[in-house]
């Protein structure tokens, strides 16, 4: 089997799976109806990539595990989304932070991924790309309303930008798997993908006059799968029916 | 004699069941008992998203998870067409939200009980959606027309849930011996309940008549309530489960099913506030809705500055 197709495969499905986590527990929290069908859809679109990209491999991996067995009997330490995607739903402002960055780097990476020549990694990535377009869309204007309303809204977004920013280096480190699969055109190189993304950035937060912190000490470790504190805690739940009746069918 | 001209010529509409439409005449009377009621539907959907939205975050496979995830999704869909359709006469949202709070307003008894198990989210969609689809599939033919057609959109979703619940339910009672044993104690936990969902018996229901006669209400809870019983103890018989109701018995001559005495005790004292969760309940709307103040007002401040 192409083990680093593999695991880059896990780490991206991981990102979105974990991230579809969070979404669901705002089920029936939102600060209105509408908003609470918008999360729910944006964590069904992610919980809906995840799982294709579950599927594509298990068939690299020679169909030895299913994707259930992928979600709900690795431990933390097998688990590579990056930890960003793990931080909690401190309030709405986080929620539409953390989702805002990690959409934008998934409509990067699945730009890459959808002109990849011969693989049903294009054909997720094409559908998943008019999924984040919608995202996109949606956070951007929820980052003006709460960038330029009220002075409370303003200093909520902002200390989110701040408390999250630490954990956005790990968007751009490269391992040698990643730079291998740079060379097959799977990713793009650190530069060019850090710049793609800082210009969504900037763009949106100058028009919200909102600003990105200073370079400071960026969290790691996913890569190798080490996570904050909080990723036990999902697993713990995610996982605890397949865990205590390791003989039942679902 | 105005009053009453309009009284006789709505009923005649209604008796040839001409649909009444946001800006018909109507009485006074079938406005407050349609706000009352489509609102109370309303504030069940978006308080039934609680105890299903709770496992969400636990659901066993992939599959099931983005099924639950849909399904508690679509609840809040119908939620808002329903307080849309309370709007069309005249009811603001945040005022039904506020009465709500305040426990003015009811919602459905049944989300009162606690989801315990993953079989409890199997009892929720096989019981508890089968019973409200057999009260909103005669709500279809209601007099009110906004009503009348979100109960058939609503209708055809709930009708999914119905049978995510019951294949949740194969699943448990065809499985290991701990699973079969969750799925007969989720249909102990969930069946009486499920009964007082269509509500007091007709001779105690105060508002049926008058609802009967406007046609907003087409059939009587007795009526529907043995029709939910005869259409769910063949699907109980093939889970291979017990109905927990000695008294439960096929009657020939009648051509349904006999059945034990609902504890109204129970039921009145959980209507009024008595049940397991309905603290819990309200507190979770309650707390949602001050959580998101901040983001509501900021909202309308960035709307009146920017959007023209």
């Amino acid at each position: 089997m192409n083990k680093e197709l593999f695991i880059f495969c896990l780490r991206l499905a991981d990102n979105c799976l974990i991230l579809a986590h969070r979404q669901s527990e705002l089920c029936s929290k939102s600060p209105f109806l509408e908003e609470d069908i918008a999360q729910t859809n944006f964590g069904l679109d992610l919980l809906g990539q995840a799982e294709a990209i579950y599927n594509f491999a298990v068939e690299i991996e020679g169909n030895i595990n299913t994707p259930d067995d992928l979600v709900y009997k690795r431990n933390e330490r097998s688990f590579y989304n990056f930890i960003l995607s793990e931080q909690p739903n401190t309030n709405f402002a986080f929620v539409v932070i953390r989702q805002y960055f990690m959409s934008v780097y998934l409509k990067i990476i699945y730009t890459t991924l959808s002109n990849i020549k011969d693989s049903k990694l294009s054909g997720i990535s094409l559908k998943a790309l008019k999924e984040l377009d919608y995202q996109i869309n949606h956070f951007e204007l929820w980052i003006k309303r709460l960038g330029l309303g009220t002075k409370e809204s303003k200093e909520k977004i902002q200390n989110a930008i701040n408390e999250l920013w630490i954990f956005t280096g790990e968007l751009f480190e490269r391992d040698n798997l990643d730079l291998n699969m740079e060379k097959n055109g799977y990713l793009l190189n650190s530069n060019l993908f850090y710049k793609k993304w800082i210009n969504f950035i900037n763009d949106i937060f100058n028009e919200s006059n909102l600003n990105i912190p200073k370079d400071a000490y960026m969290v790691t470790g996913s890569k190798n799968g080490i996570h904050s504190e909080y990723m036990g805690f999902i697993l713990t739940e995610m996982q605890f029916l397949q865990r205590t009746f390791p003989d039942a069918k679902w | 004699m105005v009053k009453k001209n309009i009284n006789y010529k709505f009923q005649k509409r209604i008796d040839n069941n001409i649909k009444i439409e946001p800006r018909d005449d109507m009485p006074e009377g079938y406005r407050a008992h349609l706000i009352r009621q489509i609102s109370q539907h309303a504030h069940s959907e978006v308080i039934g998203m609680q105890p299903e939205a709770n496992w969400i975050t636990r659901a066993p496979s992939l599959r099931s998870k983005k099924i639950l995830l849909a399904k508690v999704q679509d609840e809040a869909g119908h939620g808002l067409y329903l307080y849309s359709a309370a709007e069309t006469l005249g009811a603001s949202r945040s005022d039904l939200i506020k009465k709500l709070h305040l426990k003015e307003a009811k919602y459905a008894s049944i989300f009162n009980y606690p989801a315990l198990t993953w079989s409890d989210i199997g009892a929720i969609g096989w019981l508890v959606d089968g019973a409200a689809i057999t009260n909103q599939v005669s709500l279809q033919k209601t007099s009110y027309g906004p009503y009348s057609r979100a109960m058939i959109k609503i209708c055809k979703e709930e009708s999914f849930h119905q049978r995510q619940g019951f294949e949740i339910m194969i699943k448990m009672s065809h499985g290991t011996k701990e699973q079969k044993q969750m799925a007969q104690d989720s249909l102990n936990r969930f069946w009486w309940p499920s009964l007082m969902m269509f509500g007091p018996h007709d001779s105690d229901s105060t508002r049926s008549e008058r609802a009967i006669n406007w046609k907003i209400k087409r059939e009587s809870n007795d009526f529907l309530r043995q029709k939910f019983i005869d259409k769910t103890v063949p699907q109980a018989d093939f889970l291979g489960l017990t109905i927990p109701d000695q008294k439960l018995k096929w009657n020939k001559k009648r051509n349904s099913y006999d059945f034990g005495e609902i504890n109204w005790n129970e039921f009145w004292r959980v209507v009024n506030g008595g049940g397991p969760c309905n603290q819990k309940r309200i507190n979770h709307h309650i707390n949602a809705h001050k959580d998101g103040e901040w983001v509501r007002k900021a909202l309308i401040k960035y709307s009146e500055k920017y959007v023209k």
